[in-house]
This record gives structure tokens, C-alpha cells and sequence, in this order.
């Protein structure tokens, strides 16, 4: 019962913390989409692109998070104490997911279908475009689901490098042993991660070609 | 606009030939580095509105030679003349807009209704809406589909018959003077597969078009083509017409005949 009146009372702090939360993971994700899916389409005709590609977004996700955004602090220009260092690392952590997805996507076409498109005259682009890409819309938009659910998490630890958002409560929480400030953060993001989950969910049903 | 004045072209080479393979082979490169011969020596010459069969079992090379004409394959050697020219020269574009194209299932588009899988390549040379519109109307009610009834729904909201005549009306929608077909009935039960059968080979007849037809069923070749050629291991081993075409001496021939003769002893064990 002392988290909720914790949670009462600070309620202006912590939904300012959410929205800075969110503004970290819709930023990152945004960057993640414009970067991630059209490289994945650059890559399905291009083999050596594609292991670079593939490669480099597998590296990024391997390293630890905490010590990503060590990495990225001593960085010039993308580097330093704040939201662009943050927004820097979870773009790269839902680089891959995005990448991946997107050329799966794209290269688990009908084989039928794209000698169809090619038989009737469609250009490459145009088999890309009007083929390619609509039917692999719901196998892109499951890479955004995975990556905005990891995003939402990791954006908690971007906190320790001074980039707000809900992660500010957690750490907070631990150093003070405090349960009402922890869950005060992770409630709040647990509840994204899952509101993000089951909405990106629903759209990624409806866009499924049968 | 480009298509309209390739197809005022004359449709042949002068001989009445629509297609002419002049000694093609086609390999491809397998990992080891050797190569592998898919298609041999081919000499064949496909008349202005006629339809050739080419039967032949798997792997015979059927499918290739299809892909040879429209120039999805380019010959590793020799030459495929289209319209008395050879397809290394052609812009494959243009030439593959000129050509008709129906494969197994239809190959339809799941994500397009019936209509917009119709007007494929109306709407890819950039046709009129209302001369689009019409076209579509016009081309499924040549294959049998009410355009109000069945123009708006998507290929799954459709039997097999039904898909593979959209297919049929997709090859057409263009005009274009060939026709290449690749099995296109094998997946359909018996019963539709001898009236789409029927129905096509009256059309075949109607519409006059140059038509390869690719097929492993000799009774399917003996009832719609006017010309059979049959393949085995990427090489012509026979061709005739469907009346004398069984009576030619070689052991291909023969294997494909006895097909026949099996299938309907089993058929009468079946019902005595």
C-alpha cells in the first residue's frame, strides 16, 4: 500500500518520466525503421551488402547494452552525457531486428509469384515495390514489434548515462532500496512494453496477405 | 504506347514462324565448377496460331524452353528468335509484355483482387483507366467470370478453376499474340481440368493466338495440341501432330503411350 500512495504522489513525476521514456523509444524506432528497412530491401540483390549488413546489426545487438552506451560516450558528435548518446545505442539495438525481418520479408516470396512478376514484365524495382514489399509487410512490422519491445526495455538503462526517462526511477530505486521507486519505474515500463506488444500485434494481423 | 506498335509489327519471321529455336543449348554452372546441360541442340519452330505441346517428364527441360522465350533464360548457346528476332536483342521488358504468361495455382497476386491481377500489365504500360476497365470486363467474360461478381474478391475467395481462369484472363488482358503455359491445369481435380481443358482449346481457336503449352499429361497434348513435341533429358526425341504423333517408333514415345493404356486398364479394374 506504500507503493500506491508513492505512486499517488508522484504520479506528475512519473508520467513525465513515461513520456520521456517514450519519446527516447519512438525516436529510436523511428530512425531504426528509416534506416533499417530500406537497406533491407537494398540488400536482397546485393550479397556482399548483405553480410556486411547482417553482420554489423548482429554485433550490435551482442554487446551489452550498459556497456553500448559506454562505448558510445567517449564518441564525438553521436557521443556524450544525454538523449543522443541514448538514442544512438537503441537505434542500433533495433537496427537488427528491423534489418532482419525486412530481408526475410522480402526474400520469403512465393518462388511462383516472383517468376510470375517476372515473366509478365514487372522491372525489379517494380517487382520490389508492388510485390516485394506489400507481401512481406506483416514479417517487417513483427521486426518493429520485437525491436519496440526491446527498446522500451533497454531505454531503462539509458537512465545511467543521464537520458531520463523511467529508468531514472529504477536506478534511483536501487540505490536507495527503495521498492515504491523501483516499481515506480518498472511498472510503467513493463505496461509499455506490453501495450506496444499487443497493439503493433493487432496491425501486423491485419496486414497479413493470406 | 510502345507495346501497341510492337504489336503492329508482323507477329512472324516470314516463314509463318512465331518462335524459332536454331540450336540452342542452355547450361547452368553447378557448384563443383562443371556444368550441367538442361537443354540440347534444340531446333523448333512454333507457327503463328498454333498451339505446341511440349510434353516431357520432369526435368526434361519443359519449363526451360518456356523460360527461353520470354527471356527469363538466356541461351548459353544458339539463339530464340520471338517475332523473327533473337531475344538476346530484345528489351525483355517490352518482349515479355508481349507475351502471355499462366503457371500452375494461376500465379496470382494474393494482395491484389481479381481485377487489379487482371490489368497487371495494362497498368504497368500505363493503359486509360476506362480502356483498362473495359479490358478487364472484356478478358474475364472470354474465360467464363461474371467481371461484377467475381472483379472485387481476392484470389484466396477463390475455387482453383476459378484462379487458374483469372490466370488465363491475366495472359490475355494485353492482346498479346503468344501464350506460354506452364501446366497450368495439373492442379485442378479431374472433373474441372477437362472442362477448363474443353473451354480452352475452343479458345485457343477462337482467339488465334501463338501458344506453348507445357505439359507431362499425353492425353492433355493429344486433346489441345496442334502440334506435340517431346522432350526428354533437354533434347526434341519426337514431334507430329496428336493424329500421328503415337504412332512415331521411339521408346519415349512409346513409355508415354503405355502411360496411357495403364492408367485405363486400372481405371476398368476399378469399376468391374
Amino acid at each position: 500500500m506504500n507503493f500506491w500512495r508513492f505512486f499517488l504522489e508522484h504520479r506528475a513525476e512519473i508520467l513525465g518520466a513515461t513520456l520521456e521514456h517514450l519519446e527516447l523509444v519512438l525516436i529510436a524506432m523511428a530512425i531504426a525503421i528509416v534506416i533499417g528497412v530500406p537497406l533491407g530491401m537494398a540488400i536482397v540483390h546485393r550479397a556482399a551488402l548483405r553480410n556486411v549488413a547482417l553482420g554489423l546489426a548482429s554485433i550490435f545487438q551482442t554487446i551489452p547494452s550498459l556497456a553500448l552506451f559506454g562505448f558510445l560516450i567517449p564518441i564525438p558528435f553521436i557521443g556524450g552525457i544525454g538523449k543522443r548518446t541514448a538514442i544512438v545505442a537503441l537505434t542500433l539495438y533495433a537496427l537488427l531486428p528491423i534489418l532482419r525481418n525486412t530481408y526475410v520479408g522480402l526474400t520469403g516470396i512465393d518462388a511462383a509469384l516472383l517468376e510470375a512478376a517476372e515473366a509478365m514484365g514487372m522491372t525489379r524495382s517494380q517487382i520490389m515495390m508492388r510485390v516485394r514489399l506489400p507481401l512481406a509487410l506483416s514479417v517487417i512490422l513483427a521486426g518493429v514489434r520485437t525491436a519496440t519491445v526491446i527498446t522500451i526495455g533497454v531505454a531503462t538503462i539509458a537512465a545511467a548515462i543521464g537520458a531520463g526517462g523511467l529508468g531514472t526511477f529504477i536506478f534511483r530505486g536501487v540505490a536507495l532500496v527503495s521498492d515504491s521507486l523501483l516499481l515506480a519505474g518498472a511498472i510503467p515500463a513493463a505496461l509499455l512494453a506490453i501495450m506496444a506488444d499487443v497493439l503493433l500485434g493487432r496491425l501486423e494481423r491485419r496486414l497479413k496477405v493470406v | 504506347m510502345n507495346s501497341i506498335k510492337h504489336m503492329e509489327k508482323p507477329a512472324t519471321n516470314g516463314n509463318g514462324e512465331a518462335i524459332a529455336f536454331r540450336d540452342v543449348y542452355y547450361r547452368v554452372e553447378n557448384g563443383s565448377g562443371a556444368s550441367r546441360e538442361l537443354v540440347s541442340g534444340v531446333e523448333l519452330a512454333v507457327r503463328s496460331g498454333e498451339t505446341l505441346v511440349l510434353l516431357g517428364r520432369s526435368g526434361s527441360g519443359k519449363t526451360t524452353l518456356l523460360r527461353l522465350i520470354n527471356g527469363t533464360l538466356l541461351p548459353s548457346s544458339g539463339a530464340v528468335e520471338v517475332e523473327g528476332r533473337a531475344t538476346r536483342e530484345w528489351d525483355l521488358i517490352r518482349l515479355r509484355r508481349g507475351i502471355g504468361y499462366v503457371i500452375q495455382e494461376g500465379g496470382l497476386f494474393p494482395h491484389f483482387t481479381v481485377a487489379d491481377n487482371v490489368a497487371l500489365v495494362p497498368t504497368l504500360e500505363n493503359w486509360e483507366r476506362a480502356r483498362k476497365t473495359a479490358r478487364v470486363e472484356e478478358v474475364l467474360n472470354i474465360v467464363g467470370l461474371d467481371p461484377r461478381e467475381f472483379g472485387g474478391r481476392k484470389p484466396r475467395e477463390l475455387s482453383g478453376g476459378q484462379r487458374q481462369r483469372v490466370g488465363v484472363a491475366r495472359a490475355l488482358a494485353a492482346d498479346p499474340k503468344i501464350l506460354l503455359m506452364d501446366e497450368p491445369f495439373a492442379a485442378l481435380d479431374p472433373v474441372t481440368r477437362a472442362e477448363l481443358q474443353k473451354e480452352f482449346r475452343e479458345l485457343a481457336r477462337r482467339l488465334g493466338k501463338t501458344i506453348v503449352f507445357v505439359t507431362h499429361d499425353l492425353r492433355e497434348a493429344l486433346f489441345l495440341a496442334t502440334n506435340i513435341v517431346l522432350l526428354a533429358g533437354g533434347k526434341v526425341v519426337a514431334s507430329g501432330a496428336p493424329n500421328k504423333f503415337l504412332k512415331i517408333d521411339h521408346p519415349e514415345v512409346r513409355a508415354f503411350a503405355e502411360s496411357l493404356v495403364v492408367a485405363d486398364a486400372d481405371r476398368v479394374g476399378e469399376s468391374a
